[in-house]
């Protein structure tokens, strides 16, 4: 078992047509968007986990490929400053997948990188500004 | 029954005996208040959250020659700092902004730099740059002004926070239906969330709901150094009302602040970004606690589950004065991370952060008990719930007066 988060580019003449279904029909493998928009000059993007067997897994990456789908590995990430938060915690109940949580004995908040989603709700509204998103 | 002169012989023989406010409540649950008011001498406090009436002054010493800023006007890294004073004395208040700051202009604006951060900027040692113009006069020819300033070298620069410290806070939610940005934070519409913001059972003045023993010249942790209480605060409110155990249930009194900025610590005073409302600075403060008598340690144990705090509405209520409170939540249930408002389970925030609040109580337990820190008498007392001191709305009038 394979599981990636990618980004999708989908070129102006694909924004139309159905291809992610593919990915389901054709390889077996479980996407969940994480995020997605068409720009105004009309290209598509979306950010996509994407799972399933490693050989459909390559399998459907190619496909996407032969379609003219520009895909990157995500590199986009939020990350903690750890010498700026102060745990206040004001992020907790903004954080829509449960990314932040206060420990209940520390009053600390933990952040776990694994479900954040990279929404960046948490980077706008963070007071110390201790949320940063790196490429 | 103990003296605070008493207190501090044992401070200094080495022999006093400090809790935290928190460990204060579990040694009167096992010891009840007359055996834990003879066994603990000092009951330490803390709270870490945003206070906006917050800010300091300077006196940045006479340039070659002379130019006289009071009157003129003055930035620090392009923040306006208040110049209606002396030559060269300058106020910076921690929510001051740069005029014409492009990322506060579209909405909800960022508001990622004002006073707050200027004032953390040169805490940690960090140049700033200064700017200010002037007319010019005989004795102060001087017209304009740029340089680089560093904290160590300013005469005087200290913190003077006329408001902090608040006893007890309101619970913010939003009843619109579109999301709004507040000084609470964001917040989400349909009672998406809560914030609050206290430490709660670590909070100063809610361990000490009366001021018997917290009162002006009172010693304090302040920013990582040490201050003093100047006065009460603006906005203190003492005949608000309290519930059986003394305790407000509404925002109640307050603290006015003063302290040596040049001993201060940029981790206890940080400059914060309220999205969408503007700058305002995060003040570490702690305040011992002297058991005089079974009376105040019984206050000192005032736990979470046992201190309220009103649910109220910023979409309508707070910004138009209007309405009550939705719900009275205690701070137990706001640190469980949900409450219920209006039959609906919320999700809460707090703006104070709990852990820095104990760290505080434990920094300035540890300053004692070392015997570098040593209690000192109030010098008069904050105005309490008998003395008739309130805080009123502004009543407005028209500007000319309608002939009778």
């Amino acid at each position: 078992m394979v599981a990636k988060r990618i980004v999708l580019h989908f070129p102006h003449r694909l924004v139309d047509q159905p291809i992610v279904y593919k990915l389901v029909k054709e390889f077996d493998l479980q996407f969940n968007i994480l995020k997605a928009f068409v720009t105004p000059q009309e290209e598509g993007l979306m950010v996509l986990e994407l799972s399933g067997k490693r050989e459909n897994f390559d399998q459907g990456v190619e496909y996407l490929r032969s379609c003219g789908v520009r895909i990157q590995p995500l590199a986009q990430d939020v990350v903690r400053n750890e010498a700026k938060c102060t745990n206040c915690g004001v992020c907790v109940p903004i954080c829509p997948t449960q990314a932040l949580v206060v420990d209940p004995v520390t009053r600390k908040v933990l952040f776990n990188n694994k479900k954040c989603i990279a929404c960046e709700l948490c980077v706008k509204i963070c007071p110390p500004r201790a949320m940063e998103v790196h490429f | 029954m103990k003296t605070i002169k008493e207190i501090n012989e044992k401070i200094k023989r080495g022999e006093v005996v400090v809790v935290t406010a928190e460990e204060v409540i579990e040694l009167v649950e096992k010891k009840g208040a007359k055996r834990a008011a003879q066994e603990v001498d000092v009951v330490t406090t803390g709270t870490f959250g945003p206070m906006c009436s917050s800010g300091a002054y300077f006196n940045i010493g006479h340039t070659r020659p002379r130019i006289k800023i009071g009157g003129g006007t003055c930035t620090l890294n392009d923040v306006p700092a208040y110049t209606g004073f002396a030559a060269v004395d300058i106020y910076l208040g921690a929510t001051a902004l740069p005029d014409d700051d492009p990322r506060n202009k579209v909405y909800p604006g960022e508001f990622k730099y004002g006073g707050a951060h200027v004032i953390q900027e040169l805490v940690n040692g960090n140049d700033v740059r200064l700017e200010a113009s002037a007319y010019g006069t005989d004795c102060y020819p001087r017209k304009k002004l740029e340089t680089l300033i560093n904290l160590k070298d300013l005469n005087e620069a200290v913190l003077f926070n006329i408001r902090n410290a608040y006893q007890n806070y309101n619970v913010a939610v939003n009843l619109s239906d579109k999301t709004i940005y507040t000084y609470m934070g964001m917040l989400k519409p349909g009672l998406g969330n809560a914030n609050y913001c206290s430490a709660g059972q670590l909070s100063p003045l809610l361990k000490d709901p009366f001021y018997r023993t917290i009162g002006i010249g009172t010693k304090i942790f302040l920013g990582g150094g040490i201050g003093y209480i100047a006065w009460q605060g603006t906005q203190h409110n003492p005949q608000v009302l309290r519930g059986d155990s003394g305790i407000p249930l509404v925002p109640g009194g307050t603290l006015a602040v003063i302290g040596d900025l040049k001993q201060m610590k940029p981790e206890w005073l940080v400059g914060t970004s309220m999205f969408g409302y503007g700058v305002t600075l995060i003040v570490g403060i702690g305040v011992p606690i002297p058991v005089l008598n079974e009376e105040t340690v019984q206050y000192a144990a005032a736990k979470d589950k046992d201190i309220y705090a009103p649910v109220v509405d910023y979409a309508q209520n707070y910004p138009h004065c209007s309405g009550s409170a939705l719900a009275e939540v205690n701070y137990a249930q706001l640190k469980s991370g949900k409450i219920n408002v209006q039959g609906k389970e919320v999700p809460t925030g707090n703006l104070s952060s709990y852990s820095k609040a104990r760290e505080i109580s434990e920094e300035l337990k540890s300053w004692i008990k070392k015997g570098d820190f040593v209690l000192t008498e109030p010098v008069a007392k904050l105005p309490g719930a008998e003395s008739g001191y309130t805080f009123k709305m502004l009543k407005e009038r028209p500007l000319i007066e309608k002939e009778a």
